[in-house]
Order: structure tokens, then sequence, then C-alpha cells
């Protein structure tokens, strides 16, 4: 592992799907890592392979897919490597997944405690009653009110709200190392969103799981996130700490997505929106893949394929507007302001460190 | 918006829509509500999934006959039209965008016919050629090109499709449009496509929208006022930007506390109140009182001095 806190490694993964038409090239070329204990959110419209790569990752790719390159390291394994008897161990186990819309993800026929349950009863060889006694633990923490009597009832007879819960408990009940959100909250309204949110968050500390966050709403990232990764027709086109995105974009794609989302004081006659549709990627485009849409792209752009440029130990991007040659464009207004913020963000944190390095050298003294 | 002038385009009277009326499971998804909407603005709609939004549009564009209640578009009450030429006309004047682009076009027609339809059935062309023409311009209006016309909806994106769906909503030249989460089932970069191009027609047209949505800083966006519905009631309206920097009911304090800001320094930050419902149901007649000017609550009789308080601290109105 290059790095001891990660947990998850993904390397050159590359997925193709067969289709009447060609091989769709979902994923290309896509390389992350998951550190223990921390939050990334990988962000991208539909069609950008984010629930790709985490299906990959669970080993449930449709039977079309085929992973052409690349590997998917947890704790030494390659995950790509495992057969389907030991990715059964392994999924609802070390690796789980809350999946986005709560109203299909439960068996309608089973009541909710024996769903929590089973995994237990799977994966540890639980008796029954154990299984539901923890289950019902489960239920308490995630906040399910009136357990006790509830453990019998069937999905239909809970909200919404509640019913992510319930997906949300059944994910949990075995403690994973590493927790897939695939757009958790999307389904919900923004009260019951922000209480599943809190929930999450507390049951992270509580567990200290990983989380892969996906998810197209930058709010809800810029709430949960330690780390983003901002995917475009099968890439990642940038990633960085959360302040680094959100503050100091560099991809002209992730300024078009911060920019289109209207916040609570835009105003004005019109949007700044990112002009065209996601390219097809049944054939995509060579060179950069948002060329076609940036209207900051350079010659080069509809040529040779950007490399990921370093803008900090932490941040990086793919866009040629990072080569030392490029020449200086000013990014959209709101991305300046989000900027400017960035830099007296930074210019009050100096201050702090400056006032207590003196301090750590006196101790170093002693 | 001058308000001052401004003449009214619809009137939704003390509506009230049962569904299952005298049965156990008696639903009330409006509960008397009333409110008006201007000529040429933009009426936003928010609410929870459950709240009646969605169901207050259905009831006036008149899908549903209404318990009880009165709608009155242009004047006339669209429950009791004298002739069918009111009728046809109403139908013709009030056009509905919907949710899913998906869904709501029919995959076997193509697009020229989807858009064609509401033409061919007012009779609004005068010949084949005119038709032709008629669509090729809306397709261009909606920021399409001629020669999708022949195509199927299934060659379309999302955001197409949704094109598609206004171009279809334009073609009757209605004056008021009522759009039912227009782009929640598109991507960020396409929604704000979808937006822009309804704000222009808006300009273009003259058009008035009821444009329903729980992306509440979507609607804030495009609205001029906006109406917040919590269990079949009308908790508050007032000015898109009025509501949003001074609440005065504490549900809609609580909703515009919940949405997630793309701002991690704010996320870090934010704090959110939580809202009792029950505080509603405690026997107290409640109406919309207008508390300060064009901000309208939803209050008993001894909550005004409460809510005239939050006005005056907000500086709304003067002691």
């Amino acid at each position: 592992m290059d790095n001891e806190k990660d947990i998850l490694e993904v390397r050159n993964l590359q997925v193709n799907f067969k289709t009447y038409a060609g091989d769709v090239k979902a994923i290309r070329n896509v390389s992350f890592d998951l550190r223990k204990g921390e939050t990334l959110a990988i962000v991208g419209e539909s069609g950008s392979g984010k629930s790709v790569t985490t299906r990959t990752i669970m080993g449930l790719n449709a039977s079309n897919a085929d992973i052409t390159s690349g590997s998917i390291v947890y704790k030494g394994q390659d995950l790509l490597k495992k057969s389907e008897k030991e990715m059964q161990a392994i999924r609802g186990q070390d690796i789980a997944e809350i999946f986005q819309d709560p109203m299909t993800s439960l068996d309608p026929t089973m009541k909710i405690g024996r769903q929590i349950a089973e995994p237990l009863m799977v994966h540890k060889g639980m008796k029954k009653e154990k299984a539901l006694a923890q289950a019902l633990e489960m239920m308490k923490l995630v906040g399910i009110t009136d357990a006790e009597n509830r453990i019998n009832d069937y999905p239909h007879q809970f909200s919404g709200g509640m019913r992510q819960r319930i997906v949300i408990a059944i994910a949990l009940i075995n403690y994973p190392e590493v927790l897939i959100a695939d757009e958790p909250t999307t389904a919900l309204d923004v009260t019951i969103q922000s209480q599943i949110l809190h929930l999450m968050k507390e049951l992270q500390d509580k567990i200290s799981t990983s989380i892969i966050f996906i998810t197209h709403d930058l709010g809800v990232v810029a709430g949960m996130a330690d780390r983003v990764a901002v995917m475009y027709a099968g890439k990642i086109v940038e990633y960085g700490t959360v302040d680094e995105i959100f503050y100091n974009p560099k991809h002209p794609y992730t300024w078009g997505l911060l920019s289109s989302m209207p916040t609570l004081d835009s105003s004005g006659d019109s949007l700044p929106s990112i002009p065209g549709t996601p390219p097809d990627l049944l054939d995509p485009p060579t060179g950069d893949a948002f060329a076609a849409r940036n209207a900051y792209a350079l010659k080069i752009d509809t040529e040779q394929e950007p490399p990921f440029f370093k803008v900090s130990d932490t941040h990086y991007a793919a866009t040629w507007l990072l080569h030392p040659d490029a020449p200086k464009v000013t990014p959209p207004a709101q991305i300046v302001e989000r900027q400017e913020k960035y830099a007296t963000m930074q210019k009050a944190w100096l201050k702090t460190q400056q006032s207590t390095t003196p301090v750590e050298e006196e101790e170093e003294q002693q | 918006m001058d308000y001052e002038n401004a003449e009214k385009i619809l009137e939704v009277k003390h509506l009230k829509q049962y569904f299952n009326v005298g049965k156990a499971d008696e639903v009330r998804a409006v509960d008397d509500i009333s409110f008006d909407i201007y000529k040429g603005e933009t009426f936003g709609l928010v609410g929870e999934s459950g709240s009646g939004k969605t169901t207050t549009g259905r009831a006036i564009i008149h899908l549903y006959e209404p318990t009880s209640g009165e709608i009155l578009f242009d004047g006339k009450n669209v429950d009791s039209f004298t002739s069918k030429k009111d009728q046809r006309d109403f139908r013709q004047e009030m056009q509905m965008i919907f949710q899913d682009p998906y869904a709501s076009l029919n995959p076997r027609m193509k697009v020229k016919d989807i858009v064609a339809e509401g033409i061919d059935i007012n009779h609004l062309a005068k010949d084949d050629a005119d038709r032709t023409k008629q669509v090729e311009d809306l397709l261009e209006t909606v920021g399409l090109n001629k020669d999708h016309s022949s195509r199927y909806p299934h060659e379309f994106s999302g955001g197409q499709r949704q094109r598609i769906g206004i171009a279809r909503a334009l073609a009757v030249n209605p004056k008021f449009v009522i759009a039912d989460e227009p782009i929640s089932a598109l991507d960020v970069s396409i929604q704000a496509q979808v937006v822009n191009l309804m704000k222009q027609l808006q300009r273009e047209q003259g058009l008035t929208y009821l444009f329903i949505a729980h992306d509440l800083s979507m609607v804030k966006y495009i609205s001029d006022r906006i109406g917040v519905m919590h269990y079949g009631r009308m908790l508050e309206i007032a000015d898109a930007d009025e509501i949003y920097a001074h609440p005065l009911h504490d549900y809609t304090k609580s909703l515009l506390s919940a949405v997630p800001v793309p701002d991690p320094e704010f996320e870090r930050t934010r704090e959110e109140i939580a809202y009792d419902g029950s505080q509603e149901n405690d026997g107290k007649e409640r109406h919309l009182v207008e508390i300060a000017p064009r901000h309208w609550v939803r209050a008993a009789k001894d909550e005004i001095f409460l809510y005239k308080q939050r006005a005056q601290e907000a500086s709304l109105i003067k002691e």
C-alpha cells in the first residue's frame, strides 16, 4: 500500500459495457484512494460513471460489463481477482452499500427486523434470536422510534425517511470498513435529508467507517465530504479536499457545475449554464472529453488528453489550463468570488499557524 | 414586478381537495387554501412531499373536481363554464409542463406529432405546411433543431425531452403555464439550461408561471413570489427575496435551514431549526393574515401580535 491510511486503492480502472451498438466505455482509467475514517464524495452528472465505479467495487456490475484493466485493492487483496463466492463474503460484511431508492431496495414481503438481522445470520452465522436482538439495537441507533413494536412491521408501513433509516441499519449492522452511499438522500425531502445526513455523520464517528458518497448535489457534498472527486465522461477530472474543490477549483467543468447551481443569494436574468450535453461514451472524443462544452477550451484539448497537474499535495486537476505554457484565463465571476473567500480563509489560517508555531518550538526546547 | 397595477390572472379561494371523502382513510390533500397569481409573474409553490403542492396544481388545471372552493381564471370559475367555448379556451390558455420527461412523452409518437397535438385539437393550423412550420418554429424557440421533428422521444436526452415538453405546452399559445417539478429529473448542468429557457420564454411571450418544486434554491431563483405549503395548508406567502431573507413562520424557517448550500464553510457552521408540526393542530382557527405589506402568514388571532413583532424585528414594518 502506498499509504498506510488507505483502506481502498482503485488503480487504472477501465470498465466497458458490451451493447449491440458497440462497447460503451463507461469508466476510462479511474484511480483514487479511500482513507480510513474519511468521506470521499464522487460528484458528476448521470452517465459520468460514478455509480459504475462503486458497483465495480461491490462486484455488482451487470453481466455485459467488461473490466478491461485495473485493480481495486482492499486490505492488500485485489477485489477484481476474487470469485463471486469470495465477494459474497465481503459484501455486506466488509463493504456495504446504502442504495438510492428506499422504496425499492427493501423486500416488501419480509419483516424489517428480519431484513436488518439477515446480514448477521449470513455472515456471522448468528442464531435468529440473537441477531434480532442486535437488529433492535441497530434500529434504535438509526433513530427508528418505538423500535420494539415496529420490528415486526413491513416496509410499506414506514415513511420514506424511516425506510432509508432501515436501509442504513442493514448496511451498518456488520460495522463495515467501507460504506458506499449511492445518492442516499436524493429521494427524500430536504428536512428528512438533513436528518439522514446527520445520522450518517454520527454513525461514522461511532464506528469509524470510511464512506464513498455518491451524489450530484453539491450542497450535500459541501456538508458531508472530507475529499471530493469530480467525474466527467468516465474519468476523474479533478480531486482535492472539500475546501480546495469548492473554493479553489481548477477544472472548467467544476467551474461550470459550481456556478450553474443557484445559491440562496443568486439573482439576475440567467444562470450560467454548461451548454450542450455529455459526450456519447460509445465513441468518446479524442483529447479532453469536456472540450466541446468548454468555453475555455484550448486547441490542444481537441488533440491530446490532459494529464493530472498538481495544484497542491492533495489537489490535482486534469486540464491543460494548468500547463505552464497555457494562457492565463479568468474563471467565471462566481468562481473568482469563491477563490477570494478561500484566500481570506487561508490568511486567517496562516495567522493561527504563526501564532501557534512559536509555542510549539518552546515546547520542543523544553 | 409592479404589483400596484398588476392584474390578477388566477384566484384560488378556499380551495379544498379531499380524497376518499367520508371514508376512514379520508385524505385532506389541500385544506382550505387561498392565493392569487398576477399576470406575468412566477409564483413558486414549495413544500415537502405530501404537502399538497402537486394536488393544488392539478386542481387549478381542473384535473380534479374540487371538494369545495373556487378557482377563477381570468375572472371565470373553471368549475362551471357555461359554454363549450369557455371550456376550450381554458384548456388552451392554461398548459402544464410535467415532472418526468421520460414518462410524459408518448414513445410511439414522433416529436412533431407530440408538439402538434394541441395545434390539431384546437385547429390552429391552416394546412399541413402551416402545421409543419409552427412545429419547426416551436422547436427552434426551445433550442432544438427542426431536423429533430421526425425523431422519436427515445432519441433524446432528458434535458432535450423536457424542451419537447415545453414546446408542446407552448404550441397552443397559453397565457398560464403550470410547471410541476420541471427540472428535478435533470442533471445540475442541464437544470440551468431549462430554467434559463423558461425565463427567456416568459420575457418574450409574457407568460405567467406556477412553478412547483422542492428545490428551494431553484424556486427562489425563478420566482417573484413564493407560497409555502405544509400538510395541505398554505403557511406563508411573500416575495421570493423577502421570504428567504426574513421567513416569519416557524415552518418556513425550519425548511430553509435544511437546504444544503454548496459552501463547506457555511455547512460546517449551519444550524438547523426543528419544527414541531403538532402546534398547528391545537384547535385554534387560523387564516392567512397580511403581517407586512404583501407578506402573508397563517396565524390565529392571538398569534398575529407575535408575527407582527417578528416583522418589526426584521424591519419589514414600522412600529
